[in-house]
């Protein structure tokens, strides 16, 4: 059977590579084998439509290749696809597939089969994945786990261009227009954290404040880590060496001790809706966040979102990052049928599916490959038409989840028990002085080095 | 058996002895009270005994549960700043908790006792609504009247010309918040516990101490107080369990936050066990509390029981 299933996949990759393939009726590469089952734990997707999509796409592939498919679409509100996940870990069973948050092919690694082979045919194919997602899903030597672009999404700037324009200045439609080609590099390149502040101070004046949460929620990490990374702050190194204790943590805790003045006072008490709300109700200006506050606005406020444009982060003295949450799929090593879902994954990693799931997300969806950047979604979604385009990342950023670039399992740890966050919500809410801060910070990491 | 009796018969009584002693036997209260209760051991053996012995052992495994580490968990929580904040804030939340639900619970059924037997029932079935409700659920609505940025609370205190409150932004009002979330979910536990309690002491305690003049207080302090003295010690008791065991108020409400300064044992070991995947250090955070608690429970009970003999 293995045997088989391996000559099966070698002329699915050939089909998948070379175009040429033995196809069905509906276009679905048809890999010869016996019945078999599969169940599939994917994420619920919010973008309404969505998760049909997807879900004819793995059924018409079962039909084709005579699998029978159960699919589970979980949510994440409520932790539930995290819970999902450790209660599968812990059982060892469940479904055969299975959708990982950000952080758990870290610790989940040592349950799940191998994609090293699947995440190769598909670089060979389409070229490197972005270095983010490598970081999470290649460690150990081996891909534990597989990128998935559903529910993949990153963190740019999204900025009411109205009231920048009008307040501060700014234009932020000029400065990142809706092709790569006729960016201003000048322009770019001053567009750093301090004219960010002057800007955010202006728009406070106006009324219409900047809103970012400092508090235990992912938004936090996703725009704070990115702040510390552009000056170069990164709380533990690739060789486990705790770095935080510097001159430019300081610098930064400084920025942010003067930035918030200018943020509403309750973003201490944000969930990671809240900067949504911000936005949509019209009371803020800019929010650092996915597309999905801007797809609500669409619905709920369409003054607001015509106005709503995505762009690059600002750019530190250590270069210009922006947070990026990357999900991924895994196959538990449990699974009697690993080589169907390997070859099913695979597949809805090709160009040819990915252009259909990216449409169907709207544009929400973020592939780990740069190779699909090119999908006309960014550019044709609106109002305002080309507000979208650059929330792939067109210029200098770089993707970071908070905790890169150290070892995986402090990185989750930074990430989750909110060091960053709570570090800087100690000095510029709780009064602490940013030395001590930073101290507070640093023994806590090294009690993340725990054995 | 007689001398005469075949090989055949000694057989067949064999055979008949064991099924007459299982029908005698399951004749037995005794046994059948066995029987009857064994679906019931064997919950509790699943879902409580089991549980509580395999966290024992996973809080004593290392991060990967690869080795036994006896200990080294606890010890090394004891290490850690947050925990010992942690440790703090449970112990505020509960005694705050408990305090206020045990005395507005107190009051509550005082009260409602007084009304006419009417009219208790409704306010007795009013006031228990909180409870009945399920916890996650009232949170969340909780969480509409809190809510940072368009809290509806601050929006009546605006309207009556008091300054808003930053319910979840700021340590102190967050901590208020989520107790004041658990006084009103619990408050009706101690309210018909109590209410139970009250009707249980005869009337004529009441007519007698009216007769040789005692006052409305006096009767407070010398007949319903020490009558339902024991009630008081086990509803304490049980409440002081399940408050410090509190999970849903705050992971719905704070997350732990602001500065996670308002974590309690479970909200800090789901952080630890289920978001960074360090499972023993999870179960020690939520076995730390256990033998403060098994001590207190002893002796509460053994009060009790020692007040009943």
């Amino acid at each position: 059977m293995e045997q088989m299933e391996q000559s099966s996949r070698r002329s699915f990759l050939k089909t998948v590579a070379g175009g040429a393939a033995a196809t069905t009726v509906a276009g679905v590469p048809h890999v010869a084998r016996a019945q078999t089952k599969l169940t599939f734990g994917l994420w619920d997707h919010w973008v309404p439509g969505a998760n049909d999509v997807l879900k004819g796409i793995v059924t018409d592939w079962g039909k084709s290749n005579r699998i029978e498919i159960g699919i589970d679409f979980i949510t994440s509100i409520g932790n539930k696809l995290d819970l999902t996940a450790a209660a599968e870990y812990r059982a060892g069973g469940g479904h055969d597939i299975i959708t990982l948050g950000t952080w758990n092919p870290t610790l989940y690694k040592d349950k799940l089969e191998p994609m090293t082979d699947v995440a190769e045919s598909l670089i060979k194919q389409y070229g490197k994945f972005q270095e983010n997602a490598t970081y999470l899903n290649f460690q150990d030597g081996r891909w534990v786990t597989l990128p998935a672009p559903i529910g993949s999404h990153t963190y740019p700037l999204e900025t009411r261009m109205d009231i920048w324009k009008k307040s501060a200045g700014v234009d932020v439609q000029e400065m990142f227009p809706a092709d790569v080609k006729k960016r201003d590099r000048k322009k770019i390149d001053a567009w750093d954290w301090k004219v960010f502040l002057a800007g955010a101070k202006k728009v406070h004046a106006a009324g219409f404040p900047f809103g970012a949460s400092i508090a235990e929620n992912t938004d936090s990490n996703d725009w704070l880590g990115p702040l510390f990374a552009s000056h170069g702050v990164f709380p533990i190194d690739e060789k486990g060496t705790i770095t935080i204790e510097q001159d430019a943590t300081l610098q930064v805790i400084e920025y942010l001790r003067e930035l918030t003045k200018y943020m509403p006072k309750d973003i201490y008490g944000w969930d990671d809706a809240s900067n949504n709300r911000w936005l949509i109700s019209g009371k803020g200006s800019a929010i650092i966040n996915p597309p999905s506050a801007w797809t609500v606005a669409k619905r709920d406020q369409p003054q607001v979102a015509a106005q709503v444009w995505h762009h690059d982060m600002p750019r530190g003295p250590k270069g210009r990052w922006r947070g990026a949450l990357p999900f991924s799929w895994g196959v538990w090593s449990w699974s009697k049928n690993k080589q169907a879902a390997k070859d099913l994954l695979l597949y809805l990693s090709t160009r040819e599916v990915q252009w259909k799931l990216i449409t169907a997300s709207q544009g929400y969806d973020y592939p780990a490959l740069p190779a699909f950047f090119n999908h006309p979604v960014w550019q044709e979604i609106e109002p305002p038409k080309g507000g979208q385009y650059n929330y792939p990342v067109r210029g200098d950023e770089k993707l970071i989840v908070a905790g890169w670039p150290g070892k995986q399992e402090y990185g989750v740890q930074i990430y989750y028990k909110w060091l960053l966050p709570t570090m800087v919500g100690k000095v510029t809410s709780g009064g602490m002085a940013p030395k001590d801060a930073v101290k507070w910070a640093a023994k806590e990491l090294e009690g993340y080095k725990r054995g | 058996m007689s001398p005469n009796s075949t090989a055949v018969d000694v057989a067949a009584t064999a055979r008949v002895r064991p099924a007459r002693s299982l029908r005698l036997r399951l004749r037995s209260r005794s046994a059948v009270a066995v029987l009857m209760c064994l679906p019931l051991l064997a919950l509790i053996g699943g879902l409580v005994a089991y549980p509580f012995f395999y966290s024992i052992y996973l809080s004593m495994l290392n991060k990967r549960e690869t080795a036994f580490v006896g200990l080294a968990n606890f010890a090394y929580l004891t290490t850690r700043e947050t925990f010992w904040m942690v440790v703090r804030m449970s112990f505020l939340f509960t005694f705050l908790a408990v305090f206020w639900k045990a005395v507005l619970g107190f009051t509550l059924a005082v009260v409602i006792n007084a009304l006419p037997q009417r009219g208790q029932r409704v306010w007795r079935g009013i006031s228990l609504i909180p409870w009945v409700m399920p916890l996650a659920l009232s949170s969340l609505g909780w969480w509409w009247i809190y809510e940072p940025t368009h809290s509806a609370l601050n929006w009546v205190l605006v309207v009556v010309g008091i300054s808003p409150k930053p319910w979840l932004s700021d340590p102190f009002w967050a901590k208020f918040s989520v107790i004041l979330v658990n006084i009103w979910y619990g408050t009706p536990f101690f309210m018909i516990t109590y209410l139970a309690g009250l009707k249980s002491i005869p009337v004529e305690l009441y007519e007698s101490s009216a007769i040789d003049g005692a006052s409305a207080p006096q009767r407070l302090r010398y007949i319903t107080l020490p009558m339902l003295k024991n009630i008081i010690a086990v509803t304490m008791l049980f409440s002081t369990i399940v408050t410090l065991a509190t999970f849903d108020i705050i992971r719905v409400l704070t997350r732990g936050g602001p500065r996670q300064t308002t974590h309690v044992f479970g909200t800090y070991a789901f952080e630890l066990g289920i978001a960074t995947g360090d499972v023993p250090l999870g179960a020690a955070v939520s076995l730390f509390m256990f033998p403060i608690l098994a001590v207190s429970a002893f002796f509460i009970l053994r009060g009790i029981r020692q007040s009943t003999a």
